[in-house]
């Protein structure tokens, strides 16, 4: 107890906890998706709880007026850090089957989680690398093997994107609740400026001032 | 008659069964067709084929139908249309009845139209008559063709087809017109939009055509600047689709200043009221103002400004000041009686304010003046009567103003006396004035007549001389022309005229003497006549003054805060308000707008709006007074009754000349000012806090105000620059500039003589540089993101600094020390640490190098995508094969070999990557040698024995393979030929968790397969079980480093085992060895070989090159040579992509070298010729040897796989570290001296995989093949040549390109003239530019140093002894001293054979010394470059293993120098068991 006491006293490091879902998508062309999701984050960061990636099932359109693709899927991950640099961003990538049945990929798209607790809906807007030649795009349309990044991360750097032409392609809907630890106590303040707003926020979400409440 | 088509259609139409409601549609259409076939015959049939399809299923018309379609003639018929399609109506349905009579009639429409059959009958007859008619007005002719040449002929009448080619300016321009060009003159010229040339052209001939006016002064068309943008400036759209939920939908929500509140309003006290009092208003000029109201308005304007300038007064203070000044000068003259003006003047300069000039201007200011009030009244008494003429031309009377003008009589007599006083005291000014005019005139006159006369005489003496020379000849006209110049004397003044000017001006400026003073007085008193009394138009007037009210509304900050009541609008257009409102605010002031508003009845609209301005917090209520602010309105009104509107042309001339147009105009008398509060303290904000609102500090700042100073840019400098680079001002771009500089030329600007570039800089530094430098959090940060090698991957910097320990910097800063000092032990040779030292310091460079390019992404890094297929070229067919994959079967019966995919390397932790060794068979293992030739043997040699009888086990070896420290071990075979087929899996783990491919590269470990005999030792037997002890002795080992492994992905061949020369206990199998001895040579490659397959699991991209991506290493080759090798290697690459090709190669200072240049003889050390003089084979193969005891150092393990670096060979034998390329270039260039014929091989081999081998010619036509780093040779035909693929050779004068059939040695023709085999670098088409050699002349070698070797020799001896103790812990470790020095000796006659095995009498002479002991042991030999491969190699053979209680260990180290430091050491390891 007293340990515990004294954590929360002079604590080395700040949590984040990223609770949510991937709601949906919104792809008006395709049909038959699913989506895999991976954290990136920087070198000070450590997920401490939950699935640091994963893959959602594959989702149909239903007939209704709205086409959107549903699948509601958890995000449940807890971060321990030191450091703000490298904040954790969430890379969708969506893939589906083509024509031919091939599965190729519908999407790569990436967002930085929320900062400041409380809840957040993100659409990420989606793309795609496009081939470099036209025939080359003939033949990976016909084979079924579109262009792909060597690894989805990539959409989450900044760093040699240049080189790269995509296309967009849909959104991808993402909602997040988050909550804060000690983030305060170590000198970072994301809270909403305005004191009315984090009254709310520590109330609904964030464990943030419970210390000096009691 | 015309309606005969009708019929004729709805007779078509009745018999396709359409519905009547159709039909008569249809009817209707035709009937416009008709109309316009008339004119059209050609459509007429078109139609008529028409009619025909729709009936098409019902049958075609009779042959008499389609005979009357086209055969009657229609009239014109342009009357009355509507009409007739109601008649048209009837006649088709009466044709439709009429048909069914004829035809027998299957009409649907029977039933409906039965009612009005009778009406049809009764116009029967008339139907057929057309018919009949029609015939008369026939003609048939067959249609008209039209030849083309005709037709074009025609058409070009008609037809204008503008020409493409460029219209010559002259021709756009007005005659005898030079183009201008806008440009050039400085205006601006906005950007045209962008048409393509001929369109142009084409536009400009069309336009030529017209002649119209479209061309500019430059002879272009004339356009508008490019209007298009070139940014969207629309906001990206997110949502596509409409249905979006309602909780996601935009709302619109104004903007807002969130800082605009006043500081400190928060707390409810401190509120601030400012009162605004709206007096009243005044118009002075209303739609309603009858004519007369105009007029009475402008009285009173004029009688304000009259009275204002009485006020003022001007006129007496100005003629008070000229007399002032006259009594002034008068009293100077006085004093100074007897001198002139002027000279006074000058002699004091304290009267210059007296001055003449002073007088003068005070008399012009007040004559401007008088003349003015003069003018004034003029006006006033003209207004005033013009509005004595309209009252009584319009017999009433609209407004109260009287004037009345109060004479006031003067003093005739002393009135005239004071103005003729006036007029005598100007004149004398005047002619004082003009005299003095005159004197300076005449002054300068003279003066420019004496240089005049000056000059003449030059000219005149000139003269004289010639006409000495050309007398009479042109001596008029020089005459002439001096008169010309003489000038004239200035004309003096008029004195008379002076006199009469002054008159003059006096009687039209000012009151004539002894006239009475007009005093004007304005009354507001007089009578207006009753409205019953006045014409319609006036009362009706009237009413609508009555009617309307006026009411003001208060703004605050564009809110409407207050109105006033509406107050009616008086006769005489003055609306008394008289107001007061308290505004209690929150927000800053930004404007207080009043807007008038006028109503009427129950509408109301905006009149005109007035922007007060917001007060100084000094104003406070009630020491203001009321203000008046004039506003006008626009807005145009007439109106039909007396008022004479807004806005509308208005004229009181009875011609209706003069015409002036009055707008709605007025005063507003109102006030705003702070409130006072309870204890008389302003209720003001206080200054501070008014401009800006101070609750974000950073936000609003302004860089430029920030500073202070305005002119924080040299404004000056701008000027200068924007005058220098001629700035178009009218170029909208330079907007901004021309404004900056605009206030900056008005205002007085101090420009600072300093330059910021970070101007908010200092306001960021949260801390000073020397802090941030100590913090030690920061230094860990900073360290890891220059991804200094200690810090890359660092994981987790503590978020406060106090948890930095200094620990996490030991390591960097010793590595940092250790740069300066050299560690002696770990190198036992200070050549050697030096030569560690500076390859450090190139692969830092090399690698800074690296990183710089990592940073460089190509698309390939990024991006997977399907190769580009190529149809055409040697590869042909790719996108072929791929199609034709679709078809494939998904399990073929014969299933290939896939490619693994591949895993980038970044997302890998411990334990992920597995080395996979597949071993499988062993050749010609050494056998055991039997030991009978010694009687009393041990019971274990009789098992061997009769093993050894039997022909069973002669050897039980297994293989051993250990990689970074793991051992695993096959299972036991038996017989010097096994077979094992068994996969080990080992783990691999990278150094500091790094498992990026530039690390993985640098991995030196290295995987020892070391083969091994299981020997059973039967201990003894205790209680009837058999106690053995297992020993395993070693017979040989392969070392793979893992970088090869690494870069080759896998290792699949056989490999010769690295046997000791001398391997006690056992021997050579004889069954198969020597029999023929057809080449000695031959017998070089017998050795044990065995068969393996490594690969890593799963595969890992290996590094690309850095070759590939930073393709522009500088160079100082010829561009021409470069882009001939890029060629050449890429269309090898092309053709050939498993051939290694390479022209062009990177030195060490980083720069790319074309590859023949490294190519050149060079001497070997004179010790290596002269040690065999007599046998040129033996001299060969030492010198081979020399260069494979050069350390062989991978490239991309000292360089983290950057990039393959060449060095010279002088470069190599200092450094005395290279790959396999230095060793072949080396040999090569030895074997070159030597005489013989030598080519570089860039080949393939295993498993080094893209390596550097030797050729040379031997005598007759042998080729052999040399591995460098060995000092073995392989003839050409050799069955184990560890050289796979030959891809090209190099020689000092080409490069070879193999465009064999073939790749193996065994296989090919090394006939380098033969172009069909070996594609040439250099040929005819291009030469050998004559590259000189990067080499140097010749090699200096140093002299050996035997007291350094042996120095190093005892060394070794003494580390490795306490290495083998230290692997012994539990064992006590005795050496044997008598076999050590026995052993000792045999090391140097090892060396003196080139470690070939040696007689048997080596072993005997083991056997004999040591008697009964048993004994194995071998020596090992290598090339000296650290200890710690020595011991590696040690620890490899496991020696140290044995555990028998009675063993006893011998260990002799030999150090053999040759030239240049170069050292061969010789380690020989026994371990003997007493029996």
């Amino acid at each position: 107890m007293t340990e515990a006491v004294m954590a929360t006293n002079s604590p080395s490091v700040f949590l984040l906890t990223v609770n949510g879902q991937i709601e949906g998508a919104n792809f008006p062309e395709y049909d038959n998706l699913y989506c895999k999701y991976c954290f990136v984050y920087g070198h000070d960061w450590a997920p401490t709880s939950g699935l640091e990636e994963g893959i959602t099932q594959i989702t149909c359109k239903g007939s209704h007026s709205s086409h959107k693709l549903i699948w509601n899927f958890p995000l449940e991950t807890t971060f321990k850090s030191t450091n703000p640099s490298g904040w954790p961003q969430l890379v969708v990538s969506v893939y589906g089957p083509d024509v031919f049945g091939n599965d190729v990929v519908r999407g790569y798209g990436a967002t930085h989680i929320p900062f400041t607790p409380g809840q957040h809906t993100r659409t990420i807007p989606m793309f795609v690398p496009e081939p470099t030649w036209r025939l080359q795009k003939f033949t990976s349309w016909l084979l079924g093997r579109r262009p792909e990044y060597t690894d989805p991360k990539v959409v989450a750097q900044g760093e040699g994107r240049e080189v790269t032409r995509v296309r967009s392609q849909g959104f991808v809907t993402v909602s997040f609740n988050i909550m804060t630890k000690d983030m305060k106590k170590l000198g970072y303040d994301t809270g909403p400026s305005s004191p009315a707003n984090t009254q709310s926020a520590t109330s609904g979400w964030s464990t943030e001032e419970q210390p000096y409440k009691i | 008659k015309g309606e005969s088509l009708q019929q004729q259609e709805a007779s078509l139409e009745s018999a396709s069964r359409l519905q009547i409601q159709r039909s008569s549609k249809t009817s209707k259409t035709g009937n416009h067709i008709a109309i316009i076939l008339r004119t059209n015959c050609v459509v007429f049939i078109c139609l008529f084929i028409l009619i025909m399809q729709t009936q098409a299923g019902k049958g075609l018309p009779t042959a008499e139908e389609a005979y009357n379609f086209f055969t009657f003639n229609f009239e014109p018929e342009p009357q009355d249309e509507s009409e007739k399609i109601s008649r048209k109506r009837q006649k088709k349905k009466k044709a439709a009845e009429e048909d069914r009579d004829e035809e027998g009639g299957e009409g649907v429409e029977e039933q409906e139209d039965s009612e009005e059959a009778p009406l049809v009958r009764d116009e029967e007859e008339d139907l057929f008559v057309i018919e009949q008619s029609s015939q008369d007005f026939l003609e048939v002719k067959k249609a008209e063709y039209i030849g083309y040449r005709k037709r074009v002929q025609q058409e070009s009448e008609l037809l204008f087809t503008p020409s493409f080619r460029t219209v010559p300016t002259s021709i756009k321009l007005p005659e005898n017109m030079k183009p201008r060009y806008l440009e050039d003159e400085g205006l601006y010229v906005g950007e045209r939009p962008p048409i393509s040339l001929t369109n142009e052209n084409i536009l400009e001939n069309r336009i030529l055509k017209m002649e119209e006016k479209w061309f500019g002064d430059d002879g272009r068309i004339m356009a508008l600047p490019d209007p298009i943008k070139e940014s969207s400036t629309r906001p990206p759209l997110f949502h596509m689709e409409e249905d979006l939920d309602a909780a996601l939908q935009t709302v619109y929500r104004k903007s807002k200043y969130a800082n605009l509140y006043i500081a400190g309003a928060a707390d409810p006290e401190g509120d601030y009221q400012l009162d605004v009092d709206v007096s009243g208003l005044i118009f002075s000029h209303h739609p309603l103002f009858s004519r007369e109201h105009v007029l009475g308005a402008r009285l009173a304007q004029l009688y304000d400004q009259h009275l204002t300038r009485q006020h003022n007064n001007l006129t007496g203070h100005l003629t008070d000041k000229l007399n002032g000044l006259r009594s002034a000068l008068r009293n100077m003259l006085d004093i100074h009686s007897g001198q002139s003006l002027t000279q006074a003047i000058t002699m004091s300069s304290i009267f210059v304010c007296f001055s003449p000039e002073c007088r003068r201007n005070t008399r012009q200011l007040r004559d401007s003046e008088q003349e003015k009030d003069r003018t004034l009244l003029k006006n006033i008494v003209k207004v005033w009567k013009e509005i004595k003429a309209l009252r009584d031309f319009q017999k009433f009377t609209n407004t109260p103003y009287k004037l009345y003008l109060r004479r006031e009589n003067v003093d005739r007599s002393s009135d005239e006396r004071e103005y003729e006083d006036e007029i005598l005291a100007e004149v004398v000014e005047l002619e004082a004035e003009s005299e003095e005019d005159y004197q300076r005139k005449f002054a300068e006159y003279k003066k420019q007549l004496e240089e005049w006369k000056l000059w003449r005489r030059k000219q005149k003496t000139k003269k004289k001389k010639r006409k000495k020379k050309k007398k009479g000849q042109a001596q008029d006209d020089t005459e002439e022309e001096d008169e010309d110049q003489e000038g004239k004397p200035p004309e003096k003044p008029d004195f008379d005229s002076i006199e009469q000017q002054v008159r003059e001006k006096a009687s039209r400026i000012r009151r004539k003497p002894g006239e009475a003073i007009l005093i004007p007085e304005l009354s507001a008193s007089g009578n207006i006549t009753a409205s019953e009394l006045c014409p319609r138009a006036e009362i009706a007037r009237r009413e609508d003054v009555s009617r309307r009210s006026l009411f003001i509304k208060i703004l605050y900050n564009d809110k409407e805060v207050s109105r006033t009541d509406s107050r009616s609008l008086n006769t005489d257009f003055r609306v008394h308000f008289g107001q007061i409102f308290n505004l209690k605010i929150v927000n800053c002031p930004q404007s207080i707008n009043l807007q008038v508003f006028e109503e009427i009845g129950s509408s109301c609209s905006l009149l005109a709006q007035v922007f007060v301005p917001v007060p100084e917090p000094s104003v406070v209520m009630g020491n203001i007074p009321l203000e008046e602010f004039e506003f006008s309105s626009n807005q145009r009104v007439m109106f039909d009754h007396e008022g004479v509107g807004s806005d509308v042309p208005l004229s009181f001339e009875a011609d209706g000349s003069n015409k002036q147009t009055l707008l709605t105009s007025g005063k507003l008398s109102c006030c705003v000012s702070w409130g006072i509060g309870e204890d008389d303290v302003p209720l003001a904000p206080p200054v501070s806090q008014q401009p800006v609102g101070i609750h974000s500090g950073l936000g609003r700042l302004d860089a430029v105000t920030y500073i202070g100073a305005s002119g924080l840019y040299d404004m000056k400098k701008i000027g200068e620059w924007a005058t220098q680079s001629r700035l178009d001002p009218n170029d909208p771009k330079n907007a901004s500039i021309m404004q900056l500089l605009k206030v900056a030329s008005s205002g007085e600007v101090t420009a600072p003589e300093y330059f910021r570039l970070e101007q908010l800089q200092e306001e960021f530094n949260f801390v000073t540089d020397e802090e941030l430098e100590r913090s030690k959090r920061f230094r860990l940060l900073r360290l890891r993101n220059q991804e200094v090698a200690e810090f890359r991957n660092y994981k987790g910097v503590p978020a406060l600094e106090r948890e930095v320990t200094d620990k996490v910097f030991q390591d960097y800063e010793k590595r940092l020390k250790e740069g300066e000092i050299i560690d002696t032990k770990e190198h036992l040779d200070s050549h050697r640490a030096l030569v560690a030292k500076y390859l450090q310091k190139i692969r830092e460079s090399v690698i800074n190098r690296f990183i710089l390019a990592k940073h460089h992404y190509l698309l390939s890094d990024l991006v997977v995508e399907e190769e580009i297929p190529s149809i055409g070229g040697a590869g042909s067919g790719i996108l072929g094969i791929n199609l034709f994959k679709l078809a494939e079967p998904k399990r073929p019966l014969k299933p290939q070999r896939k490619e693994r995919k591949k895993v980038t390397a970044q997302n890998l932790s411990d334990g992920d990557i597995k080395l996979l060794i597949n071993i499988i068979r062993a050749f010609e293992v050494p056998v055991r040698r039997p030991q009978t030739n010694k009687p009393g043997q041990s019971s274990q040699s009789a098992i061997q024995g009769s093993d050894w009888l039997l022909g069973q086990v002669q050897v039980r070896p297994f293989v051993e393979v250990s990689f970074q420290r793991t051992v695993l071990q096959t299972t036991t075979a038996d017989g010097p030929n096994p077979c094992w087929n068994e996969e080990l899996q080992l783990p691999f783990s990278a150094p500091n968790g790094d498992y990026s491919a530039a690390s993985l590269q640098s991995v030196k470990d290295e995987v020892f397969i070391n083969i091994f005999d299981e020997v059973v030792y039967e201990t003894g037997v205790v209680r009837k079980s058999v106690h053995t002890r297992v020993e395993k002795h070693w017979l040989g080992s392969v070392k793979i480093p893992f970088s090869t492994i690494y870069s080759q992905s896998r290792i699949d061949g056989t490999f010769k085992v690295n046997t000791p020369a001398v391997l006690l206990g056992y021997s050579k199998e004889l069954s198969h060895g020597t029999n023929g001895g057809y080449d000695t040579l031959r017998s070089l490659s017998e050795g044990v070989f065995i068969t393996l397959f490594i690969t890593i699991d799963p595969q890992l991209v290996p590094g690309e090159s850095i070759r590939e991506k930073v393709n522009h290493f500088d160079s100082q080759e010829d561009e021409h040579l470069l882009q001939a090798s890029e060629r050449f290697e890429r269309d090898a690459a092309q053709a050939y992509p498993d051939r290694p090709c390479i022209t062009t190669i990177i030195d060490l200072n980083g720069k790319t070298v074309f590859i023949t240049r490294y190519i050149r003889p060079l001497n070997p050390p004179q010790e290596l010729l002269d040690a065999f003089p007599n046998n040129p084979q033996e001299t060969t193969a030492l010198v081979a040897r020399f260069v494979s005891l050069i350390p062989s150092l991978p490239d991309r393990v000292s360089f983290s796989g950057a990039c393959d670096l060449w060095s010279t060979c002088d470069q190599f034998l200092t450094l005395l570290a290279g790959d396999e390329e230095e060793h072949a270039v080396l040999l090569c260039n030895y074997f070159l001296s030597m005489g013989k014929k030598a080519w570089l091989i860039i080949g393939t081999a295993i498993p080094e995989g893209p390596t550097a081998y030797v050729l040379t010619c031997e005598q007759n036509h042998n080729y052999l093949i040399w591995n460098p780093s060995s000092g073995q040779c392989y003839g050409q035909h050799e069955t184990f040549c560890p050289l796979q693929t030959v891809g090209s050779l190099v020689n000092a004068d080409n490069v070879w390109f193999n465009i064999q059939e073939y790749t193996s040695p065994m296989t090919m023709s090394f006939d380098v003239t033969k172009t069909n085999l070996w594609k040439p670098f250099f040929s005819r088409t291009f030469s050998h530019p004559g590259l000189s050699s990067v080499q140097p002349d010749e090699l200096v070698y140093r002299r050996t140093d035997k007291a350094a070797a042996a120095e190093l020799q005892d060394r070794i001896e003494k580390i490795l002894k306490e290495k083998i103790m230290e692997w012994r812990p539990r064992h006590p470790t005795r050496w044997n001293r008598y076999c050590t020095t026995t052993l000792k000796q045999f090391l140097p006659k090892l060396e003196l054979s080139g470690g070939r095995d040696m007689a048997e009498g080596h072993r005997h002479e083991l056997q004999s010394l040591l008697g009964d002991n048993r004994i194995s042991g071998f020596p090992l030999h290598m090339p000296f470059s650290e200890i710690r491969p020595i011991i590696e190699a040690v620890y490899s053979t496991g020696v140290h293993h044995v555990q028998a209680s009675n063993v006893e260990f011998a260990l002799a180290v030999y150090v053999h120098p040759y030239p240049n430091n170069v050292l061969s050491v010789w380690v020989y390891l026994a371990s003997l068991v007493r029996t």
